[in-house]
Order: C-alpha cells, then structure tokens, then sequence
C-alpha cells in the first residue's frame, strides 16, 4: 500500500482537517474512581485520508471511536480535549445537531454484523432509512439507491437481498449491508471499529477491498480500528498505535510495519507470525500486562514491560514527539531518532524427527459426522448438518499436526470426535492402536489421561466456581494419580510453575485472571495427567497478539520438554505454520490438502489453499479474491465441494476428486493440483 | 463537556461524580432488605413462639371469648376464648415449617430429577419431562386438595400432597440450567479429564445452577406458605386444636364483627409472602451481574 495514494497526500496538505481530535479525555466513573480510558489522545484526519488505531483490547481505541461519535452513554464520560469536524465542535453539539450528523456527515461501522441488523426490518428498510430521515431523497429514489448500493457492495442479487430479512444473511453479507448503510449518505468520514474481526479470512479480504475502493474511488476518509496491524496496513496508509489509553506511535503504516518505533509497537510488530517469517522461530512476545487504568503511571505507561528501558522512562512522562519526518513516538529511547533493533532470533529448535514407521498415536479414516437438524415441517424430514464428511488423519509421536479451515468447515467438530465428545457417524478412530470410534463413556475413561484437549474460550472453559488448585487437582485426584490432597497440593505447584503462573495464585477463582494466564491454566489441567497428545481447539484465537505469542511459545517448549504430540486448530494460517510441521486444510467437512506445513504454505498446490494464503491480511500481498461463501453444511454439493467457488473449476470437477498423494508427504484433492498458481508467482 | 482547558489529571469539579454508592444499592437492594428483615422477623418468633406467647395457645377461656383487641388480648380472643396473638405466634412454626419443607424437599427432587433428564437425553429425559408436564396439566391447589383428601387430614400428608405439585416446576427449571451447563466448555473439559458422571453433575454442573435455583427458591416460599394455608383454609392443613393461620381465617371467616379473628392471621399470611418475594427479587437483581455492574 505504500504510497499509492500519492493525490491524497497533496490534497490533505492544504484542505482543512476533517476530524481534528485534541488532547481527548474520556473515563469512566467506577466505584473505585475514574478509570481513563482515553488519556490525551490527538490525531487529525485529512479529506480522503485513512487513519487506523491499532491496540490490544483495552487500549482505549474503541473507546476513542465512541467518543468522536459522542456515543458514550454513563458511566462513561468525555471530560476533556476537542473534537473538531470541519471546523465544528463535536463535543458542544446538541442532541439534535448530533442526530442531524450522525449518519449523514459521519458514519459508523460496528465490529458484530450479527447484532447490528435490526432482525424484524428488511434490508431495504435499513437502507433506506436514514437517507429519508436526512432529507437526502425522497423514498422512490432512496429505495432505486439502496439497490445500486448494495450492488456495489458485492451483494448477490441486490433486488432479491433488499426485500430479505436480515436473519437471512450471513456474516459477510451483512457487514456489507452495515456498509452500505454507513456510506448511503456519502459521509466525510467513515468510523470502522473492528468491521472484519468477526469474519473468515476469504470474507475479510473481500470487506477490506471494499473499504479501499471506498476510499479511492469516492474520497471517504476512513478510520479503521483493529487490534490487527495487517488488517490496519492493507487499507491505510498512516497508523496510531495506542497503549492504556494514549496514543504511542504515529507514522505512515509501512514505517510502522518494517522499522517502528516505540517500543510497544514493535512488540506488537513481531509478535504476529507471517507467512513468509523463517519456520520454526520463536515469536517474540513481551511479559507483563498493561497498567492499572486507575491509576496509571506517572512515567512511561509501557516501562514495566518494555525490554529496551532506560533510567529516563522510569522517571518522566515522555510526550509524542517527533521521532523522524512524518512520524512521532512517545518514548524516550527513540526520541533522538534512533531505530529499534530487530528482535533476536531464537535458535532454530532442534530439528524434530518423528518416526515415521513408528505406528500412528491417532488415525483416523472416513471419519464422518452428521447432526439433526430442523424439520422442515412437523412430520417432514429431519434436515442433516454434514459437518465432518469422510476425514483421513494420521499423527506420528511427537509430530503437530494444524488443521486450518474457515468457520464452519468442520475443525471444531473434528476436535470433538478426535476426542470422543462426539461419536462419529460413521469412519474408524484409533488412538495408540486402539480402536476407540464406538467405545463408551466409561471404556473411554481410562485413555483419556492420554488423549487432552485445550479449549478455545479461556472466559468458558475453567468453572467460575473453582479455585486454580481444586481445577487442576481434580484430574489427578480422580485418576489417583496423587494418593492424598497435599501430594495433589504439590503437584498442582509443579504444574503451575511448568506453565509460568506463580504459586501464590493457586488460591484464586479463574475470572481474577487475565485471558491468557486462564488459558494457561487450561494448558496445565490438560498436562496434569502427562498426555500422549493434546488437542488444541483454536486455543490463541481469543487472545491479543502478544498473549498469544507467549501462550504458542509455552506450547512449542512444553512440546519439546514433554515430547508432547499437537492436533491443533486454527484458523490462523500463520500462527499454524509457526506452530505445525504438517497441516491439513479443510472444507466443508473434507480435507483439501494435506502437507508439510512450509511447503504447503510456500507452494500451495489446491486452488482454495491458494485463495486463503492470499487473503492474509499482509502488507503487499497480492489477492486472490475468491468470489461468494462457503455452501450450506445442509446439502453438500456434488462432486468437488469446492467447484462452486473455485477459479479453475470445469466439467469434470462434478466427479469428486480423492485425496491424492501428488508429491512425497503431499495429498491433494484436486483434478488440477498445482494448475491455479499464485497470481504473485505468475505475474514475476 | 464544554471546558476545552482541562488540565489533563483531574476531573473538573463541575463535573458531578457517580451517585454515592450506598445510595444506588437502597435503591436496589431496599425492599430486599426490608422483606429480609421481616422473614428473619418470622422466623424468630417462630422458634421463640414458646417462650414470648402470653397464654398457651390451645388454653380455652370461654368466659372471656370474642373479646375485642386490648390490654390482656392483644388481639383479641376467638370464639374458644383462645388468644389470638399466642395463636399467631405459634402458627408462624407450622406456617414457615411446612413452606420449608415443601419447597426445599420439592427443589431437591425436582431439580435432580431436571439435571438427570438433561443429562441422561433420549428416553429418560422424553420419560421424566413427560411425567412433569402431567402433574402440570393440573391446577396444583384443586390436585393437591383431592390427594390431600385421599390420604386424610393432617399436616404430614398435607405436605406431601403439596411436594407431589411442587416438584415439576423445578424439574423445568433445573433441566434447562442443565442443558446450558452442558454446552460450556469446562463441562467438555471435564468429560475430556475423565471424570465420572457424577462428579461432573456434583461438581461442575450442580453449583452452577445454584443461583438460579436459588432465587426460586425464595420466591416460591411465600406461593408454598399461602397455598398450605389456603389447604387449612380448606379444612384440610391440620387438626383442629393446632394453630395455624390458614385454619385461623376459616375460624373468622363469617364472624363480621369480630374482624380481629380472620384479619390478623390474614396479615401475617401477606407480610410473609410479601417478605419472601422481596428478597427473592432482590437475590435475583444480586445474582445478575449484568443488573450488578450498574
């Protein structure tokens, strides 16, 4: 993106700002004091500009968005600084001045497609609504313009999908609505919080062309929040990184990316995996937790974490200064211009050789597993979720094997049948050479110290009502592995020292702690019982960047300290080829690809592998945009799954292809492997 | 809002802070604490019936019967020449006693029989629930009255008729916290450890459901008193000499002019069963966090 949108820049020299924010102070009024959210945070943003605000949650970028709308509602509260948009005071607006704005000058985008839709108001109605209320059109005309607008957004059969209800529509699809409505009144300025966290890969690059174009071809300025940094550097070109509440670092995007510089953001730089990052490498990842938001710091907020402090940052307030042309940092260590060194790179592990001629730990075949559905009437058929459709797995000892997939395409259900909580529909599983496809509850109790799994949700997968100590004792009282509570006692210490949480918290109830310590704790119930294999359902997706830094590195040590084997899944495609050595791509209940995780990645070879390491949100990545959305679970298409959607399909696609082994350790189910290429390797 | 010159590190003082916190929590938490106040009230006179009464409460003075409110008979004297307020004192023991029993004894089958259901699936659980929705067919006073009737007067079975109502509603209630604790990942988690059924219903499944069933509980103990005295309302409750406030109102119910016999009784009923929904509202407000944060 660097520098494509050279007219832009001209323009906003000269053209008044059209939001200028300054020195804003928002808090909200607990029982414990004022909590400020929002600390001294300024920016401006010029006409036609793209601005993101990246941050970990609670940073206070949402807080920001909120607040430039005047959305805040008590205990919140906006007691200080300015907020200018073309020259008018946002904050001195009166109720109807801020209606009369809202919507017409400015609009918003929120982070839920899903809760955003009013569920008894067609689309067309939403559409259409505020353009009439703001006096932009008349009713005829808004309606022919909700049309062409929703035809613009890339919604299929924009008559058919005006007239529709909301519930019937996915994700994807209604944030595009959300976007139609939020520039049906051709706004200024354009509020996206989180628009594409909620959304697949494959939709999300969709959402961020879309964003693009917007700005390009009709001048919106927009501001995108997002605790992705990929996703901030695909569509804008300057970036405000916050941190507990102010505003760290702000530079043209690509400066940030490739050379930033306050500390914060280049913890946040490197700690996400990419794609082309060197395989098998530690990700780099601070300690620590952000400030106490009551009571922040008097000096710089980032010194307890930050690995590159001086004597300076602990004794004064560093103010956002100009570090380099163009760009400014609050930090000390950088404010005579010097960059920041790159992060050290780990020693390459220890090359891992599983065994291949060692039997499999897990194997699975034909592994199939249908769910009832909805009748479609009362004495009408029951209808049938194909959620997994015929699965081939094998897991050496020691090997991790990543399972990646959009939502819906069956990886959970995977998990859940791998580890008989579900019971397959049909197939065969053996886990260490016993065949456990059918084995009930209590022939499963005995393997089941073997055979662990780490949840997704750390907020759901602990008991709120249990101590740290009773949660990991449990499972080693009742397999009596400890033959009295203080042996259980130490070993839980043991268990909690194995995974980095201090021996003084085994006392505490699980919503004390952070989501990352919580999903430590899951990881230490899961090894309490000196697993052969641990499952691990997409357990850093709910985690910021560098939380889930830490949480991967303790899971590539615990690897290598415990021979542990990983089935792991993810929807991440980078995080799975840092962790994995193997990686089996999935759609629609069936596996796509199968291969060696830097080889399936560096040189996909299945046409839907190809579109998914294109939707990556990395900078300069060229995009493969794959059209549509993944087909219902309810009735899988003929043939290939895939051919609906795919670039190259052709007629002899409608005979589905099997999962073949096309170069050593490589299967593909493709007619054409390897046929669609990258469009980066194609076009050098 | 206005201000534009604030120094960065301190609220302006025109800017008025939350409202003090006890006062937000009167406001929530009053009438619970006032209806608290009056079951705790109840429940004190109840154990100490025996040593604050004035007369003993079955000691009949035919002399003095029908004796208006006054200075010997606080509240008067009924058609035996018994005093009504040693009467009222000793029927709030067999009042809050029966209300007890009935609803925790019906909370404990109904909600196991809830959580079995839920967890067992499939024919038990189509079995159990059946069961539950047939007592439910029926109004529970007019089922309660007819096997009350069946198994003859007295407390013991006036209870259990009652206990034979009461269960399904928290069978309901418990089957469908059951269901959602199912779905919650540390239930998973905990299938996943191995762990047998039972623990995981005991430990895992059970004291989640508590808050809940909890506030049923509460709110349901004024519906069981009321329903127990409106069965010894019937005739059905107790034998005649006992004490009870629900018999208390039959006995005054056609003497017009000596109101004091049915009204007093009459009150005690509603300042209990009001006390109790009090707290059960208040119990509820406290159990939800979403209420709580504000």
């Amino acid at each position: 993106m660097d520098g494509t949108l050279p007219k832009r820049e001209d323009a906003a020299g000269i053209a008044e700002p059209v939001l200028e924010v300054e020195d804003l102070h928002t808090v909200f009024l607990t029982d414990a004091g004022p909590v400020r959210a929002v600390d001294g945070v300024s920016f401006s943003v010029g006409p036609g500009e793209t601005l993101g605000i990246v941050g970990e949650s609670g940073s206070g970028k949402s807080v920001t968005a909120l607040s430039l709308m005047r959305l805040l509602e008590e205990p919140a509260r906006i007691i200080g600084g300015t907020v200018r948009f073309q020259g008018r005071d946002v904050l001195a607006m009166s109720g109807a001045e801020l209606r009369d704005w809202r919507g017409d000058r400015a609009a918003m985008v929120f982070q839920d497609p899903m809760t955003g839709l009013n569920p008894v108001v067609r689309i067309l109605r939403q559409v259409t609504e505020h353009m009439v209320s703001h006096g932009r059109q008349t009713p005829a005309k808004a309606r022919v313009r909700a049309v062409e607008l929703l035809r613009r957004m890339g919604v299929a059969a924009p008559e058919r999908a005006a007239a529709s209800f909301p519930h019937q529509f996915s994700g994807g699809m209604r944030q595009r609505v959300m976007l139609a409505i939020g520039v049906a009144n051709d706004p200024v300025l354009l509020i996206a919080d989180e628009p594409t966290t909620a959304l697949d890969v494959t939709v999300q690059a969709q959402i961020l062309d879309l964003l693009r174009n917007l700005n390009a071809e009709f001048g919106t300025a927009i501001i995108l929040i997002s605790h992705d940094l990929g996703v901030i550097g695909t569509v804008c070109r300057r970036v405000a990184v916050m941190y507990a509440g102010e505003v760290v670092e702000e530079a043209e995007t690509g400066a940030v990316l490739t050379d930033p510089r306050h500390p914060y953001s280049w913890a946040l730089v490197n700690a996400v995996p990419r794609l082309d990052s060197p395989a098998g490498a530690r990700l780099t990842s601070i300690e620590g937790a952000p400030p106490d938001a009551l009571n922040p710091p008097p000096a710089c907020r980032f010194v307890a974490r930050c690995p590159f402090a001086i004597s300076r940052c602990g004794q004064e307030h560093p103010p956002l200064m100009e570090v380099a042309p163009g760009r400014r940092a609050r930090c000390w260590v950088t404010a005579d211009g010097r960059p920041l060194p790159p992060p050290p790179v780990a020693a390459e592990a220890a090359a891992r050789e599983p065994e291949p001629d060692a039997p499999p730990l897990l194997e699975a075949t034909g592994l199939v597993k249908h769910f009832p559905g909805a009748r479609s009437s009362f004495f009408g058929p029951r209808a049938v979720v194909h959620a997994v459709n015929g699965v081939d797995l094998r897991l050496i000892r020691g090997e991790s094997l990543g399972v990646v997939g959009e939502s819906g395409c069956g990886k959970s259900t995977l998990a859940r049948l791998v580890t008989r909580l579900h019971e397959p529909t049909a197939g065969s599983l053996r886990f260490e050479g016993r065949d456990i496809t059918h084995a009930s509850p209590a022939e499963m109790r005995p393997l089941r110290p073997r055979l662990q799994m780490v949840f997704q949700d750390p907020y759901a997968s602990l008991n709120p009502r249990m101590r740290v100590r009773d949660i990991l004792a449990e499972p080693l009282m009742a397999h009596g592995r400890a033959a009295n509570r203080a042996e259980a006692d130490r070993r839980v210490l043991e268990l909690m020292g194995t995974v980095g949480l201090k021996p003084e918290w085994a006392a505490r109830f699980p919503h004390e702690f952070s989501g990352g310590q919580r999903q430590r704790i899951s990881i230490a119930r899961a090894l309490a019982l000196d697993p052969a294999l641990v499952v691990a359902d997409e357990p850093v997706s709910a985690l910021d960047v560098n939380v889930q830094a830490q949480v991967l590195n303790l899971m590539l040590d615990l690897r290598q300290r415990l021979g542990l084997s990983y089935l792991f899944i993810a929807h991440d495609l980078a995080v799975v080829r840092a962790f994995c050595d193997r990686v089996a791509v999935m759609y629609l209940g069936r596996i796509m690809e199968e291969g060696p995780a830097v080889a399936l990645f560096a040189r996909p070879l299945h046409p839907y592998t190809v579109a998914l390491t294109s939707a990556v949100p990395e900078p300069g990545r060229e995009r493969v945009i794959l059209g549509g959305e993944p087909p219902s679970t309810l009735k899988l298409p003929t043939g290939c799954v895939f051919r609906g959607r795919c670039p190259i399909a052709r007629p002899v696609c409608e005979e589905r292809p099997p999962l073949a082994e096309v170069e050593a350790g490589r299967r593909v189910a493709c007619h054409f492997p390897g046929e669609f290429a990258p469009l980066r390797e194609m076009r050098n | 809002m206005s201000a534009s010159t604030v120094p960065p590190l301190a609220i302006p003082p025109a800017m008025p802070v939350q409202r003090p916190r006890w006062r937000r929590r009167l406001r929530r938490y009053g009438p619970a604490w006032l209806g608290g106040g009056v079951v705790l009230l109840w429940i004190l006179i109840a154990i100490l019936a025996p040593w604050i009464s004035p007369f003993p409460p079955d000691a009949q003075d035919v002399v003095n019967r029908l004796q208006p409110p006054g200075a010997t008979h606080w509240l008067g004297t009924d058609v035996l020449g018994r005093d009504v307020f040693s009467r009222l004192l000793h029927g709030a023991r067999l009042s809050l006693l029966a209300g007890f029993t009935v609803v925790l004894l019906g909370a404990a089958i109904g909600t196991t029989v809830g959580i079995v259901a839920a967890w067992a699936r499939g024919f038990w659980d189509e079995a159990l629930m059946r069961l539950t929705d047939l007592v439910l067919c029926f109004p529970p006073i007019i089922l309660a009255l007819a096997i009350a009737a069946g198994l003859g007067i007295g407390t013991q079975n006036t209870i259990l008729a009652m206990l034979v109502v009461w269960w399904p509603k928290f069978a309901r209630l418990g089957r469908a916290l059951a269901l959602v604790q199912r779905g919650q990942e540390y239930v998973e988690a905990a299938t996943v450890l191995g762990l047998k059924p039972s623990r995981i219903l005991g430990r895992h499944v059970l004291p989640n459901t508590l808050g809940p069933l909890a506030v049923l509980v509460t709110l349901d103990l004024g519906n069981a008193i009321l329903t127990f005295a409106g069965l010894s309302f019937l005739g059905l409750g107790v034998v005649p000499p006992t004490p009870e406030w629900g018999s208390m109102v039959a006995e005054g119910r056609e003497l017009v002019e000596q109101w004091w016999i049915a009204a007093f009784p009459g009150l005690a009923i509603l300042t209990v069963v009001v006390g109790f929904n009090f707290c059960g509202d208040g119990l509820r407000d406290w159990l939800d966090p979403r209420a709580r944060s504000r």
